[in-house]
């Protein structure tokens, strides 16, 4: 695995849906650059040309000003163009990703609390065992309910690991205030908001070693509530699963 | 109109003062006191942001100790100063020296009004102002310290706060109390103390600004001041308005009776708080374009058109809110409804930054001090108004939401936006009020040093944002993102102490002015609006003689006329 390469612009994207949102920020940024440019020339232009000086008298008839009927229209069309053809089919497509389940998805539940992430994956069953808040304790940290047989073979780590490729449902709660799961690399920030479950989609298109952070105020470890976030090879990530599994110490029977 | 007014004693005339210009000038001192502090509460996180753990130099020691170790910052503290950066900035400072100032000194000059429509009202405006400052100041010194949960004190999180958080909401319910009371008072003077022949289309910009401000005041607030009660009553008397059921923190129960919603607050907050964007940049645009007229020597391009959409601009920012809460789960129909409205109101926006800029166009430019900062404030709004184009679209704002984006495009209009567009105004009127003349060197030194330092504040954080580093972190090189633009953190603070060294010749200036310069003339800008019609500065009922007007506000360089500004109160000799 590389070492990813941060800068001073996007870091690096490894999602398959990041481009279309990296593709919307550079064309965004054009677009404000060549708008801006345009303005300080026409400020600076003007400001020397009808600078006071002796002999020199403002005109009172206002301008009939062509260019500012067609600086309006042009921003307007512009946001309409940027709006329709380009924000909105791209919100609409990574709505509907999230909406569609999609084929062979893995399944993660998160448990967000004051300042650490839970990340849930259902044991070999392929299914999550029953959870509610009641059963949180300091062993039990997923609120996983111990009269559940479903849940025995649950995995539950504080580092969120996937496989490359496949698509990914990530199930988020949160125990006590509102956070927000953020991985750069992913283009995806998601508030997790306590009383509700939000799900978000997510697909890798390259292998690496992340980190996933909390973007909103949650408090004094706010800034320390981060998580690895690894995407492997689907060998490699089978190979950890079964890892966590012989973990469980299930194996035996 | 010449009745004596009897000498009033010291505490009437100053303290318990009625006088709109005196409630003004308190407000102004106040207002910029409370930007200081505020501005101190900044320059102590940049010192931890660009030396994550380093001893706070001078300072440190003499600290809490529930706030440093060994004179190193710790993460309760700063996230006390966030919070009430925010708030100070926002509430305590920005607002009331652009409204409870700036319009209180002159909006009823203006007009050609004696005095605003209910004094005792401005008075009391005033003093629920002070007392919410003081209350918020105060909290500062309780055992767990001043509030800790953002500016926009976020349930539940805000709910199982410290109690410097019921300081905060005591606080804020006297804040908006001041200024429900100051906008009625606003739109009553406005509506009916308009001199004789003052309509509605000859009221300067500046007036217009306020009316609308003052609209948004009195319909946002009543929002947010319902929802403080609330988050009161959740952390007081154990409601649950904004707690659902089943929350577990730090390992225990939460002992709530549950049932409430977080995303409540969100919707309250930002129901209040997008006009409230507005009534910090509307007031600073009304000044940018007296100040351009004055200077450009030309009435104001498109004067109609900017009015219109001023009040376009006003019913538009209550649509808008919940392009803050992308994030929160919000559907597609949601998201595209808050997506098309964010993008027809910044039409508007444009429009007036457009006929402003228009206004330059065959002009004769004075270089005058406020004149600097109103020609700093055009492109500077206008970073921060393009910068919220990605902003306001889900997509880009999935990734740069709650990022140093969004701090840097905010911070932009407010900051060299709003705050310039104020030090104009205080140049611009600082003859009026004091009767004498400011500085014109130490001005420019001010300016120019301002204007390369607030760029130098803002534009790494712009860059920041997008290499996807998060806002509120106490030290965001932990992240690996965070660590390698370390290099525009550390410029980011330079620039932000090195701003702070630049308001000094502002400082002296202020007070030096005040009793060294010469006096000014009545009209030292040679400006055609009604506040340059009284004697300097303006007595007690301002005007000698009951004002009448004769023409629009920017009648300057009219073809025929003997001088190159024919002033709203002569008779032009036709």
């Amino acid at each position: 695995m590389n070492e990813p390469q941060y800068g001073w612009w996007l870091p690096p994207n490894v999602s398959v849906s990041g481009d279309e949102v990296d593709n919307l920020l550079n064309i965004i940024h054009w677009f404000m650059l060549v708008l801006f440019v345009g303005w300080s020339i026409f400020i600076v232009y003007c400001l020397v040309r009808f600078r006071q000086r002796p002999g020199h008298v403002a005109i009172y008839e206002p301008i009939k000003a062509a260019f500012s009927k067609w600086l309006e229209v042009g921003v307007g069309v512009a946001e309409v163009v940027v709006l329709i053809a380009l924000a909105m089919p791209a919100w609409a497509a990574i709505k509907n990703i999230n909406s569609q389940t999609p084929t062979d998805p893995l399944i993660v539940r998160v448990v967000a609390e004051q300042f650490k992430w839970l990340f849930h994956y259902p044991g070999r069953d392929g299914e999550f065992g029953r959870t509610g808040a009641e059963f949180f304790s300091d062993d039990n940290p997923a609120g996983l309910d111990p009269d559940d047989d479903v849940g025995v073979d649950d995995i539950t780590v504080r580092g969120l690991h996937i496989p490359v490729g496949r698509p990914v449902i990530v199930r988020l709660n949160s125990k006590d205030v509102i956070h927000s799961f953020k991985i750069p690399v992913m283009r995806l920030t998601q508030d997790v908001v306590p009383g509700m479950e939000i799900a978000v989609w997510m697909q890798a298109k390259d292998t690496g070693k992340f980190q996933v952070g909390c973007a909103q105020l949650c408090g004094i470890g706010h800034y320390e509530m981060k998580a690895d976030f690894v995407i492997e090879s689907p060998k490699d990530f089978q190979k950890w699963l079964d890892e966590e599994h012989a973990y469980l110490g299930l194996d035996d029977e | 109109m010449s009745e004596a007014h009897p000498e009033l004693g010291f505490w009437r005339k100053y303290v318990f003062a009625t006088d709109h210009k005196v409630i003004g000038i308190q407000y102004g001192i106040s207002a910029l006191v409370f930007l200081f502090i505020g501005f101190c509460l900044m320059m102590l996180m940049r010192w931890q942001l660009a030396y994550p753990g380093e001893a706070i130099p001078l300072i440190g020691g003499l600290l809490r100790e529930s706030w440093v170790n060994q004179g190193a910052m710790l993460p309760n503290f700063y996230n006390q100063l966030g919070a009430m950066h925010g708030t100070i900035m926002v509430f305590m400072g920005i607002v009331p020296l652009a409204v409870g100032a700036f319009g209180n000194f002159v909006v009823p000059l203006q007009i050609g009004a004696r005095d605003m429509a209910f004094p005792r009202l401005n008075m009391m405006s005033y003093q629920a102002f002070i007392i919410g400052g003081l209350v918020m100041l105060t909290s500062f010194l309780l055992p767990g310290g001043a509030a800790s949960s953002g500016w926009t004190s976020y349930a539940p999180l805000a709910v199982i706060a410290t109690t410097g958080q019921t300081f905060w909401l005591i606080g804020m319910i006297f804040l908006i109390a001041s200024s429900l009371l100051g906008a009625i008072n606003f739109i009553v003077t406005i509506v009916h103390l308009r001199a004789e022949g003052l309509t509605f289309f000859r009221l300067p910009f500046f007036v217009w600004s306020q009316l609308v401000t003052a609209f948004l005041l009195l319909l946002a607030f009543p929002a947010l001041q319902a929802a403080a009660v609330f988050q009161l009553m959740d952390r007081l008397v154990g409601t649950s308005f904004f707690l659902p059921s089943g929350l577990v923190v730090g390992g225990e129960p939460l002992a709530a009776v549950g049932g409430g919603s977080p995303l409540l607050w969100q919707h309250l907050f930002w129901f209040l708080a997008h006009p409230e964007v507005y009534v910090l940049i509307l007031p600073g645009m009304g000044i940018i374009a007296e100040v351009i007229a004055n200077n450009t020597r030309k009435p104001l391009w498109g004067y109609r058109t900017m009015v219109y959409s001023l009040l376009f601009l006003g019913f538009m920012s209550f649509t808008v809110w919940a392009h803050h809460m992308f994030l929160t789960g919000m559907g597609t129909t949601m998201s595209t409804f808050f997506q098309a409205t964010t993008m027809i109101i910044s039409i508007p926006s444009v429009i007036i930054l457009s006929c402003l800029l228009i206004t330059l166009w065959g002009g004769s430019i004075r270089f005058s001090v406020p004149m600097l900062f109103a020609l700093a404030f055009l492109p500077m709004f206008g970073i921060g108004g393009l910068t919220g184009l990605p902003l306001g679209l889900a997509v880009p704002d999935v990734y740069l939401h709650d990022s140093y984006y969004i701090i840097g495009h905010f911070h932009y209009i407010v900051a060299p936006g709003t705050i310039f567009a104020l030090f104009a105004g205080i140049y611009h009127w600082y003859p009026k009020v004091t009767g004498r003349a400011m500085n014109v060197t130490l001005g420019k030194i001010h300016f120019w040093l301002s204007f390369l330092f607030m760029n130098g504040i803002f534009m790494p954080m712009l860059f920041e944002g997008m290499a996807g580093v998060s806002r509120r972190l106490f030290d965001p090189t932990i992240y690996a993102h965070g660590a390698a633009v370390h290099g525009l953190t550390v410029m980011t603070s330079w620039s932000a102490w090195c701003l702070a060294l630049a308001q000094i010749p502002f400082v002296i200036n202020f007070f030096w002015s005040m009793r060294k310069q010469e006096r000014a003339e009545e009209n030292p800008w040679q400006a055609t609006t009604l506040e340059w019609a009284t004697p300097t500065p303006p007595p007690h009922g301002n005007f000698p003689e009951t004002p009448v007007v004769y023409c629009g506000p920017y009648e300057y360089s009219v073809p025929g006329a003997a001088r190159d500004f024919s002033p709203q109160f002569v008779k032009q000799e036709v």
